[in-house]
């Protein structure tokens, strides 16, 4: 993991590359993180990628979650690996929420991570977080006719209708 | 031995005259025929022995030879994850151990150590050691699973029981430590449930005994086998670069030539101090996964023996009360050991804001748990990174344009685990 002053370093850089495109930095338990401008992230993680002195060419995982009620309410989070020095960073891509129908949108990282494509239908899958420029944009485990984004905080768990044999009486023609 | 080429047919190697570029041209044009041009989209599951799982794969063929495939996913979906979002932090811990259902005790590692580094939490030595031995365990246990099943889809029938025989030992050792055979939530936030009974290190040193003799069998059965070598000889190769950006792991990258182990370029838990290999191929066919797979049963077998050695003495869990419970003797004594065991049970502990990643060497690659924890006494989010979700991505690699023969080979090989992949 890069220490504090190194993630600093490597914030400055970004910064000083692609002007703008780190909002933040923290460092908590021996863990290293930048919080990205969603709409830079790209850039940010190609030139994670690409620096001959980063080189963060494999990505391990990436999450989405929810922070409700914080603003802004998702983050996709990234969990870059350089393999030769045995070094993890995290960059948070911290988005909106638009509200209403519409869905938040982020870059794909496909094209620089082809491993990302299962990562990012999963988030797209749970938080409703659009991926542009995604080959194959559709939900993976969730059926696919299903409405509603399930891991977002504000959908409720449990409380689905179950219909018994018994009920279907009392509830003709339930499943219009 | 004929090398046989991944994706070559029988035709090239027999001296005809080889015409077309494929090999279902080559062998259309030997019997005088059209090519085949038509693709023919099969499903292939979910409900197939050999997909180890409800796995579905749709399989595009132009005639037995594979040209697209894709997997489809979810129909062992369970919501664990949103799930843990309404459990407090000790009670999520049997909730992920049922995700990657061969390997408990390492879903149940990474969450509780991803807890302990958010609560900034030393775990007693001993602990770290009973830790060791029953990941190495498992790995055992998953390692013969996937043994028997593989080879019993390649045919070899009598695998199968040798390895569920050996599996059944590793069992009676967890039912033995800690009460169960399965999902035995023996690791807690702070260290383990309790200390392993008497006579359990007699049981396990009999075990470590006899397995390296076992292991001798299996190989006896399988490294020569002429039908296991035609199978998984020069199938599903796919380079090590490519699967470094598919973000493969584990075993199936070890087999590429990349010595990548958790264990050893991170050391966590105890394992900086025991000593052992890993052990890598050299092609990347599926035999070369077979042979480090096995080859990892024997380095499990030598670290659980020196972990077993120098297993030290102490306490099994930390002494911190606000998270761990009291021990059961002191509840009838002292009141506060009352208060803390009532507010344990009853609420849990909270754990401070912040987020942690947490990774570890799974059977089947690096295993990771993702906390974001609010303050309060369950977390907000809980995300698996599982290996098998990641590594499924390597099959189409691996199958494209080689023969539907080899697609089971080659999702044996990859020993996806469907419980961790749809969670």
């Amino acid at each position: 993991m890069p220490d504090a002053p190194g993630l600093e370093l490597i914030a400055k850089e970004l910064n000083d590359a692609a002007e703008g495109s780190v909002l933040g930095t923290y460092h908590e338990h021996g863990e290293a993180c930048l919080i990205a401008d969603p709409d830079r992230i790209l850039d940010i993680l190609r030139w994670l990628r690409d620096t001959p002195s980063q080189e963060y060419r494999f990505l391990s995982s990436l999450h989405g979650v929810d922070y409700l009620p914080a603003k802004p309410r998702f983050g996709v989070v990234y969990e870059l690996l350089n393999m030769p020095r045995v070094e993890r960073l995290r960059v948070r891509a911290a988005i909106d929420d638009p509200g209403g129908e519409e869905l938040p949108e982020l870059d794909s990282c496909v094209e620089l991570f082809p491993g990302a494509e299962f990562h990012e239908r999963e988030v797209y899958d749970f938080f409703g977080i659009v991926f542009r420029g995604h080959p194959d944009m559709r939900r993976i485990l969730m059926p696919e006719e299903y409405v509603g984004w399930p891991q977002r905080r504000d959908f409720p768990l449990g409380g689905e209708p179950v219909i018994f044999t018994r009920d279907e009486p009392a509830m003709p023609r339930w499943y219009e | 031995m004929n090398q046989r080429v991944h994706g070559g047919d029988i035709l090239a190697e027999t001296g005809e005259e080889v015409v077309g570029m494929s090999a279902v041209e080559r062998t259309a044009a030997a019997e005088g025929l059209e090519a085949e041009q038509e693709l023919f989209t099969i499903n292939m599951g979910p409900h197939h022995p050999a997909t180890h799982g409800v796995l579905r794969l749709l399989v595009s063929l132009e005639g037995e030879v594979v040209r697209d495939l894709k997997p489809v996913m979810g129909y062992v979906h369970t919501g664990i994850e949103k799930n843990c979002e309404d459990k407090s932090y000790w009670k999520v811990i049997p909730f992920v151990e049922r995700m990657d259902y061969l390997s408990y005790f390492f879903n149940m590692h990474v969450f509780c150590a991803g807890v302990e580094r958010l609560l900034e939490l030393e775990v007693p030595r001993r602990a770290s050691y009973l830790r060791v031995i029953h990941m190495e365990l498992n790995r055992l246990h998953s390692h013969l699973v996937w043994l028997g099943t593989s080879a019993l889809d390649l045919g070899a029938m009598s695998m199968f029981f040798y390895c569920f025989r050996d599996r059944d030992r590793v069992l009676d050792l967890f039912e033995m430590s800690s009460g169960q055979r399965m999902h035995t939530r023996y690791f807690q936030v702070g260290g383990v449930f309790e200390d392993i009974p008497v006579g359990f290190a007699h049981n396990l040193r009999a075990f470590c005994a006899e397995m390296p003799s076992r292991i001798d069998q299996y190989e006896a059965i399988l490294n020569a086998n002429e039908i296991f070598l035609e199978r998984t000889r020069n199938v599903g190769v796919v380079s090590r670069e490519r699967l470094l950006d598919l973000g493969v792991t584990g075993p199936l990258l070890r087999a590429a030539g990349e010595p990548w182990d958790l264990r050893k370029v991170t050391p966590y838990e105890c394992y900086e101090d025991l000593d052992f290999n890993v052990p890598v191929g050299t092609v990347g066919d599926g035999y070369d996964r077979y042979r480090v797979r096995v080859q990892e049963l024997r380095e499990s077998v030598r670290i659980i023996e020196q972990a077993l050695e120098g297993l030290p003495e102490g306490p099994w869990i930390a002494d911190d009360r606000k998270v761990v419970l009291p021990p059961r003797d002191e509840l009838s004594t002292s009141m506060e050991a009352l208060i803390h065991h009532f507010k344990l049970v009853t609420e849990g502990f909270r754990v401070p804001p912040g987020e942690a990643y947490y990774a570890n060497e799974s059977p089947r690659g690096e295993l990771g748990c993702f906390v974001v924890a609010d303050g309060s006494a369950k977390p907000v989010r809980v995300h698996y990174r599982d290996p098998s979700f990641a590594n499924l991505q390597a099959l189409r690699d691996m199958c494209l344009n080689g023969y539907i023969a080899d697609l089971i080979q080659n999702l044996a090989m990859l020993d996806p685990i469907l419980g961790g992949i749809d969670r």
